[in-house]
This record gives structure tokens, C-alpha cells and sequence, in this order.
């Protein structure tokens, strides 16, 4: 065993005299643990290793036992968490596999390079499960645009993933973003990737076969994103900016050409395993795929292609660089797979081979230089139970009348405030700089409630949305948590197609403190409960803690990426407003519910209370009635009742539409909370004149409440609440409002 | 009639212009690797949109240097059918097919949404299924759609009626002198557009006003071969 490599490294002795490992992020009874498990002291290397398996980032070991709450089998789901993505079965021998992913802090301190290798992340994990990635979708949190740092980080951010997702060719069809004091300094970063894939074409990433190579494909690495995994898994702070190297750098050009080279490998039915080098690069795949056959691996360190001389077997297991992956195919087919790369211009070589040891060995300049039990890396980092409490802040909010604020009196005013508000202004600034069209098959496109993709030769399509009010969340998480899955399981339906499942990424502040980890706790609860009830299992998903800053931890932000399956390309429906004359109908009841409203965030300057309620059964029975009067050719157009209530739903219906709207809305509420409230479970429809009897009694045949409320016609949104003229305003001027915010604010 | 679409490593609308060939005029057509050198099968050559060597040093300027692209350039002077699709249309200026250049766009971002194109010659082999003057709905997804010239080619594109869409009246998306979106070459069988007529092939997806340019390759092609060919 060569203990000492260069001059720099400190040997085993120094490491745990001085305690370095600290510095990795390993504690002290993790390094005892990992001595058990070594029969020695670690080397550099080897605890460079550890440190990096045992991270948050790899290994749950703070949110594991939390996560097991979450629902993941269902009859279509063919693979859960724990492979680089879940898939679920659509019929006709096809699968759709999706996954969402986090690099939160990356983009704190690089926000274009950050926010680019967080797409390039994802879609690796969407191809080396063999399937061909057909859509990104993102969501996004930042501070308030008056910042101009946060205007930095926005831009950035937006140009970061356009730049990767255009590049590729794969177009980026939704998302979305929200704007709030919390996330100043810890912007959130969640990409997403959908793909298809044939039932057989499936792959894993196991290392079978005792003797296999093991061939690494993609650039050289290099020394960036060196302890990536263990940077995203701290606090930021002030030296966070001095930790600019753990940011990877991307090239979405080479992706393309890697992607394309392994679909082809994939295809031609070689392949045993295969894994990108995502978070932990060289040194989480390895293990993983080790682990996952029960087998050991051997590495090569000299034969891993280098970008800088001089590197170390620590840099070399640490690094991140991008666009990397590793497969095992059996000797015979060694030729033949890398007759593909060379083909494709890209890299390909092996490294090492299968063994039946369970040990992973590192071999550099002919020595062994590491050699660790696989399953210690990947199955024995301790799992911890922090301790949970509830804050002071929810109690105090309970006490929170949310309907006693002084009544808005100018409600015109109050649509403008709020359609002008980051939050819910038109998102057109960000996905006009996303390539949303390529691959032709984008049904519709960013912008209205859930985007759809049609699968060609079929006349299924997908629908697929991201969702999550981290508002609510904070104020009550249980209940915030189960609004998340409802309304992305709403914006599915809305769209036309049928909740499947879901992927979730937690967004939280340290999971030290208990009150965060109560909230981590609650919400889980509140999602977990929510899948079950509407049927949309969790199958896989990224937890991203220790989103801090100096001010203290972000709201609790578990975003919710939902893939849905339209059965049918007629069933697909918008949120605009088709035709003069149809119907307007309100599906759901309105009560008074302010809390956490974007009514009360905007006008009043607050967000406090309890959030609205929500009853899953009663959700259920919406989606159930919704979807089927779509299904039956009822529907014009439907859209979600979210931020801003019913005046701004029937704003973006309108102006989604091109064409105005009258309505009068019987309510015993103040005008002001009938129009605003953000009750659950409500959805706006529009249905022809001659069906629209037809649809109000489908829904309330399946006990759906529901009223027409009005018509779609004239150029003016004009709404009015038991008769008395509440709002008017010409749907052009709402429209320059909505769409002029954010250019406008981004132009200081 | 058969359809060669190139495939450059980085191209990415590759596919789709093959299955808009397929989808509007079922005609035979292939993929064909940029090593390839004989062209001599095909009728009409497309060279699709995506990030053709990554854009790497400028869009188009490595890709003009494939061994495809002398073939293309063969093809071109022997009169077939030639159309270049926003990456496609920078790598045909670059290789000289085409006059002018394609620069950042003057807002500095990528632009993707519906444009409004008018027809300005539909006395072309890419466009005699469109009533000169109509204004037909067309997608544009670039960042360097900015069309340049200098004065004297600008007047030889419009003596020559060589300029074949431009975008409508005050929604030149990009800073395009006077407003271009597509061009053609002096011969006339070889057109260069930003807009992506490939994405607007059906309803679905929100247009099919470019079906019609598939439509009117193949009339260009069976008139010049007499309408009784058809393969």
C-alpha cells in the first residue's frame, strides 16, 4: 500500500492527528467507523472517498429514514428510486423515465455554469437508463428583482439553461419560477428531464460479470468540481465564493455527441451496466455500479484520460468534470462498442475490470494506492434521526386572522399589483430564451397550466409540470406539502391527461436545526399522504439541505415534478379561452383563504396565517370529474385556480386566449376574498354553449360543486361579484401589465 | 424524389426535418454522415438546424469544412434542390453558397417563439405552394439570426428578387437587414432560411404553413422531371 503520493497529500497518520477529515465534512465517529471498516487508518485518498459517498449528496444519511415515508410502487411502475431514474409504464411496450435534480449551490456562486451542468446532470440520468430524453423542465426560486445581484443570478441562471438544453436539442417545454426575500443568496436550481424508452431497452447500472472491463467514455478530467458533492451538502457562507472550483464547467456540444454514441450503444443490446459520473464523478459510479451486482471493481488511474498533468488518484476520484460516463460490456463486444465512439468522436477507454472481492481498488503508477469494501461506501454510511421540533413561528401563526385585513377597495388595481408581481407575471422572458420546439413535438408550450409532448407514431402524449408554493409550505408544511402534489396533479388534468407519478426534490435549510427537520419531516408527510390518495407514486428524487444564508434557512421548498399521460392528442386542452359565447364554469368551492395569497404578499405586504386547506377525497372527485368531461369532448379550456385566485385564473384564461370575459360570481364573501382566495381544488372551465349544461351536470353527478359563472367574448375582463361591478379592464392592457413586469424590473 | 438530410456531430434538428419529409411529401429520404462523400443520389439536400460542432469559434465555420460540404457544393452547381435551415443557413453562408452572415441577434439572447413571415418570392423551387405577399406562421429558434450584408449585395438580393421571406412588418425578431428571414442564391436552387419551416408541419403543433414548402420541393422536382415521375 503506497501511503504517501506526493509531496502535498498528508499521510494517515496526519490525518488523523489534525483531524483533515473534519475539513471533508466526515465527523469524528464517522472516521472511527470508517477505520472499522478499513482495519486501518484511511489514506488521502480513501477518505477523500468516504467523505464523498457519505455525503448528504450521495447518501441520504439525513433524510433516508424520512424518505422511506413516500410511496413509491404502483401497477405501472416499473423501477422506483434508487437507479438514476424511475420509469413508468404507458402501454404499447413503451415507458416514460423522469427524474429531477438539484444544483442549488453551484448556481449561488456560478450561476450560468452552475445552472448548465445541472441540465447536463439530469439528462444523463434520463439516457444511461437507455431511454431518449424528450423534455427539460426546470423550476426555479430567487430573491426579489429590486437586488441587483439577484437580477445577476436570474439572468445567469436563465442563459445557463438555455445554453445546455438549446445546444442539445432537447427542448425545455416548462417550468417555473418564483421570486421571494427567502431564496436571497440560496437560489434554487431544480431541473428536470423526461425521456421514452421500449420496456426492453431498460438499462441499469450494474458492473455484471467477474472479469468484464470497465470502460470510462466522455472528456478528460480535469480538477473541476472536486468535493461538489460535499460543497452542496454545507451551508453557504462567505468563503463559499473561494469554493468557486467545486463548480463543474460544461459542454453541452460534447453531451450531444456522448449521448448519441451511448443511445447507439444501448440499442445495439451489449451493454451490461451502465451510470454517468454525476455528483462524487468517478468515485460514486464506480461504487454504485459495483455494489448494485454484488461485485468489487478495479481501477486504473493511469489509463483515466487527464485533462492536467501531475493528477492525483484524490483528483481523480473527486472530480466532476462533466459529460463522463461508465459501462461494462463483456470482453468479446469490447471492439464493437468502441468502433461507436470512435465513430462519434468521442473518448472511450477501460480503466479497469469487474472483480469478485467486493473491494474497490485504486491502482496509479503501479501501486495500489486505495482499496475499500464497496459496501462500505455505499451501504454503511450511518443514517441519523435528527431531532425535530416544532417552531415558535407556527404557533404564532395560527393566531392569524387572514380575513381581516381592511378591504381592497379598487380590485382593478389589485389585479394589475398582482399580475405585475414576479411571482405570477408572464414567464415569457425566460422560456422565449429556451429552445421549446425542437424535436417537433411539443403540443403545448410553455406558459399554460402543463406542457404537452406528443410521442410520435402514437396518438398518446405526454403532460409534465413542476410545482411547489414554498409559502405554504412554511406556513403550515403538512398541508403545503399536499397542495404541491394536488396542483401539479390540477395542472396535469387541466391539460388533458392522466396523473402518473411523480419526482420530487426537497429544498431545505439545514437539517441541524430541528425546526427545519420538522419541516422536512411535515411536508414529506403532507406529499407522501397526497400520492397516495391521487394514485401518483414517488419513483425517484433529489434532496438538496443546508440551504442557508446569513439571514437563515430558504422557505421549505419540496418541488414536485409530475408526469401525466394524455391517452389521447384530441383530449389535449389549454388554459386559453376559445370562443365567443362558451360558458364559463367554476369548478370548487371559493372560502376565505388569504394565507400565504399572493393577494396578501403583494397588497398587504405580509404572508402569514394558515395556508389554504385542502381535502384530498375532495381533490380526488375534481381531477376524476375534470379529466373525464375532458376525456367526453365537454371542455374548451381549463386552467387551475393558483396564485391569485379566480381574477387572475380568468385574466390568464383571457389573455392565453386573446378574448375577454363577463362573468358575475355569486358569493357570500367580500369581494376582495371571492376573487383572491386561494382556495384548493378549483378549476376554470369553458365549455361550447350547447354542452355546457351537460358538463355542470357531469361534474355534480361525481360531486363536483360547480356553477357557470359566466361568458368568454368581448375584448374586456369584467367581472362582477352578486351583481355589483368588482373588475374591468381591457384584456390587451392586463395583457401589457403581465408581460411587461419582468423585462421591466430586468432592465434597472 | 429523395431527400438527403445531413447529420454534422451537434446537429439537432436533423431528425425532425426527416420526419417532416416523411410526414408531408412520403418521399424517400436518408440521413447522410458529414464524412460522406457522394451526394450524387439525392435531389434535395438538407442541411438542418442544431449547433453543428458546437458553435465552437463561430456558428457554421467548422462545418463548412466537411468532407460533405464540397459534395453539397457539387450538388449545388449542378442545379439540385439545396436548403439550409438556421444552423443550415449559417454553414451556407460560411461555405460561400449563399452572400451575407448570420450575427448575434441584437437583443444578445436566444429567441424562440411563433414568427410571422411574409412571402416575398414564390417563384422558387422552396416556396411556388404560397401566394406571393402571404404571410405564413413559421417558428424561429436562434441566437445569431441576424442577417448582414453590406449595401451592394443588399441591392443585388433585390434586383435579383433573391430575398425569399421576410419577417412581417415590425416583428423583425433579430435585427436582420431589411428584415430577411431567407434568402436564395442567384440560380435559384439554393435556399437559406433562419425560421424552421420543419416545425410547422401540422396542426398539433401549432402550424402547418411549412408543409407547404415540402410540398412545393416536390412540384419544383416532378415539373422538371415531368409530372408522369414519381419515385
Amino acid at each position: 500500500m503506497a501511503q504517501q503520493l506526493t509531496a502535498k497529500e498528508p499521510t494517515a497518520a496526519q490525518i488523523a492527528e489534525q483531524a483533515i477529515y473534519k475539513q471533508m465534512g466526515v465527523t469524528d465517529k464517522e472516521y472511527e467507523l470508517i477505520c472499522g471498516f478499513l482495519g486501518r487508518q484511511p489514506n488521502y485518498t480513501e477518505i477523500g472517498v468516504f467523505s464523498v459517498m457519505w455525503s448528504e449528496h450521495c447518501a441520504y444519511k439525513n433524510s433516508k429514514n424520512v424518505l422511506r415515508r413516500f410511496p413509491t410502487d404502483g401497477p405501472r411502475v416499473l423501477m422506483g428510486p434508487g437507479e438514476g431514474a424511475g420509469i413508468v409504464d404507458i402501454g404499447d411496450n413503451q415507458a416514460v423515465v423522469f427524474k429531477i435534480e438539484s444544483h442549488n449551490h453551484p448556481s449561488a456562486v456560478e450561476p450560468y455554469q452552475g445552472a448548465a451542468t445541472g441540465v447536463g446532470g439530469i439528462i444523463r440520468d434520463i439516457f444511461s437508463m437507455g431511454a431518449r430524453p424528450v423534455a427539460l423542465l426546470n423550476s426555479l426560486r430567487f430573491g426579489k428583482l429590486e437586488s441587483e445581484r439577484v437580477r445577476y443570478l436570474f439572468e445567469h441562471v436563465v442563459s445557463g439553461i438555455a445554453g445546455y438544453g438549446n445546444c442539445i436539442g432537447i427542448p425545455t417545454v416548462a417550468g417555473e419560477v418564483m421570486f421571494d426575500e427567502s431564496y436571497e443568496g440560496n437560489p434554487l436550481v431544480n431541473a428536470m428531464c423526461v425521456g421514452l424508452i421500449d420496456h426492453d431497452k431498460i438499462q441499469r447500472g450494474v458492473a455484471e460479470g467477474v472479469g468484464n472491463p470497465v470502460f470510462y467514455v466522455g472528456p478528460a478530467t480535469g480538477r473541476d468540481g472536486i468535493h461538489g458533492a460535499t460543497f452542496a451538502s454545507e451551508e453557504l457562507t462567505e468563503e463559499s465564493e473561494a469554493k468557486r472550483t467545486a463548480v463543474q464547467v460544461g459542454d453541452p456540444f460534447m453531451e450531444k455527441l456522448v449521448m448519441e454514441a451511448c443511445l447507439e450503444l444501448i440499442n445495439s443490446g451489449i451493454v451490461l451496466g451502465i451510470q454517468d459520473m454525476g455528483a462524487a464523478g468517478l468515485t460514486c459510479s464506480s461504487a454504485e455500479m459495483a455494489s448494485k451486482a454484488g461485485n468489487g471493481l478495479e481501477l486504473y488511474l493511469d489509463q483515466v484520460p487527464q485533462r492536467e498533468s501531475g493528477m492525483t488518484p484524490y483528483e481523480m476520484m473527486l472530480s466532476e468534470s462533466q459529460e463522463r460516463m461508465l459501462f461494462v460490456v463483456k470482453p468479446e463486444h469490447e471492439a464493437q462498442a468502441t468502433e461507436i465512439f470512435e465513430r462519434w468522436g468521442v473518448i472511450c477507454v477501460k480503466v479497469g475490470k469487474v472483480t469478485d472481492d467486493g473491494r474497490l481498488r485504486l491502482f496509479h503508477h503501479g501501486e495500489e494506492v486505495a482499496d475499500m469494501p464497496v459496501k462500505a461506501l455505499v451501504d454503511e454510511c450511518p443514517i441519523y434521526d435528527k431531532p425535530s421540533e416544532e417552531p415558535v413561528y407556527y404557533r404564532d401563526h395560527a393566531a392569524v386572522d387572514t380575513a381581516a385585513y381592511p378591504e381592497v377597495a379598487n380590485l382593478t388595481g389589485a389585479l394589475e399589483q398582482i399580475l405585475a408581481s414576479p411571482t405570477v407575471a408572464s414567464k415569457e422572458w425566460v422560456y422565449n430564451q429556451y429552445d421549446y420546439m425542437v424535436r417537433t413535438s411539443t403540443a403545448v408550450r410553455p406558459g399554460s397550466d402543463a406542457a404537452v409532448v406528443t410521442i410520435r407514431g402514437t396518438r398518446k402524449a405526454l403532460a409534465m409540470t413542476t410545482d411547489c408554493n414554498g409559502r405554504y409550505v412554511y406556513l403550515d408544511p403538512e398541508v403545503g406539502g399536499r397542495i404541491a402534489v394536488a396542483e401539479a396533479a390540477r395542472n396535469i388534468v387541466c391539460s388533458g391527461a392522466e396523473p402518473l407519478a411523480i419526482t420530487d426534490n426537497l429544498n431545505f435549510g439545514s437539517p441541524e436545526k430541528p425546526g427545519v427537520f420538522w419541516q422536512i419531516e411535515k411536508s414529506v408527510d403532507g406529499m407522501a399522504e397526497a400520492c397516495r390518495v391521487l394514485d401518483t407514486p414517488v419513483i425517484g428524487g433529489n434532496v438538496s439541505l443546508y440551504n442557508e444564508n446569513a439571514r437563515g434557512a430558504i422557505y421549505p421548498t419540496p418541488v414536485v415534478g409530475m408526469v401525466g399521460l394524455v391517452h389521447d392528442t384530441d383530449h389535449i386542452t389549454t388554459q386559453a379561452f376559445q370562443a365567443a359565447g362558451d360558458v364559463i364554469v367554476l369548478a370548487g368551492e371559493t372560502k376565505a383563504e388569504l394565507g400565504g395569497s399572493e393577494l396578501q404578499y403583494v397588497v398587504h405586504g405580509v404572508s402569514e396565517g394558515r395556508p389554504p386547506a385542502l381535502d384530498l377525497m375532495t381533490e380526488k372527485r375534481l381531477l376524476g370529474g375534470v379529466l373525464s368531461a375532458i376525456q367526453q369532448g365537454l371542455v374548451a379550456s381549463a386552467h387551475d385556480l393558483s396564485e391569485g385566485g379566480l381574477a387572475v385564473a380568468l385574466a390568464e384564461s383571457a389573455m392565453s386566449g386573446g378574448i375577454g370575459a363577463t362573468v358575475d360570481v355569486a358569493s357570500e364573501l367580500r369581494p376582495d376574498i371571492a376573487l383572491f382566495s386561494e382556495s384548493q381544488s378549483r378549476i376554470l372551465l369553458s365549455a361550447r354553449p350547447e354542452q355546457a349544461d351537460e358538463l355542470i351536470a357531469h361534474l355534480q353527478a361525481q360531486g363536483v360543486p360547480c356553477a357557470a359563472i359566466g361568458a368568454v367574448g368581448g375584448g374586456e375582463v369584467n367581472i362582477r361579484v352578486n351583481g355589483n361591478p368588482a373588475i374591468e379592464a381591457p384584456v390587451q392592457h392586463l395583457e401589457k401589465v403581465w408581460k411587461d413586469a419582468i423585462p421591466c424590473l430586468m432592465k434597472k | 424524389m429523395k431527400f438527403a438530410v445531413l447529420v454534422f456531430p451537434g446537429s439537432n434538428c436533423d431528425i425532425d426535418c426527416y420526419n417532416a419529409v416523411e410526414d408531408t411529401v412520403a418521399q424517400p429520404v436518408d440521413y447522410v454522415w458529414h464524412t460522406a462523400t457522394d451526394l450524387s443520389a439525392y435531389d434535395c439536400i438538407i442541411v438542418p438546424g442544431g449547433f453543428s460542432y458546437g458553435d465552437y469559434l463561430r456558428s457554421g465555420a467548422i462545418a463548412r469544412f466537411a468532407p460533405v460540404m464540397s459534395e453539397v457544393r457539387k450538388a449545388a452547381e449542378a442545379g439540385k434542390y439545396v436548403l439550409g435551415i438556421c444552423n443550415g443557413f449559417q454553414i451556407l453562408t460560411e461555405a460561400g453558397l449563399l452572400p451575407g452572415a448570420l450575427m448575434r441577434n441584437t437583443n444578445m439572447k436566444f429567441r424562440c417563439h411563433s414568427s410571422l413571415l411574409e412571402v416575398v418570392n414564390n417563384r422558387t423551387p422552396f416556396t411556388n405552394q404560397y401566394e406571393a405577399g402571404e404571410v405564413i406562421d413559421i417558428p424561429i429558434a436562434h441566437g445569431e439570426g441576424n442577417y448582414y450584408c453590406d449595401d451592394t449585395t443588399l441591392r443585388r438580393l433585390q434586383d435579383n428578387d433573391q430575398i425569399v421571406f421576410r419577417y412581417a412588418e415590425g416583428s423583425n425578431p433579430n435585427g436582420s437587414v431589411a428584415d430577411i428571414a431567407g434568402i436564395r442564391n442567384e440560380q435559384g436552387n439554393v435556399v437559406g432560411m433562419m425560421p424552421h419551416p420543419e416545425r410547422a408541419v401540422s396542426s398539433v403543433l401549432g402550424s402547418a404553413d411549412g408543409a407547404r414548402m415540402f410540398a412545393s420541393i416536390l412540384n419544383a422536382w416532378r415539373e422538371q422531371h415531368g409530372a408522369a415521375v414519381n419515385s
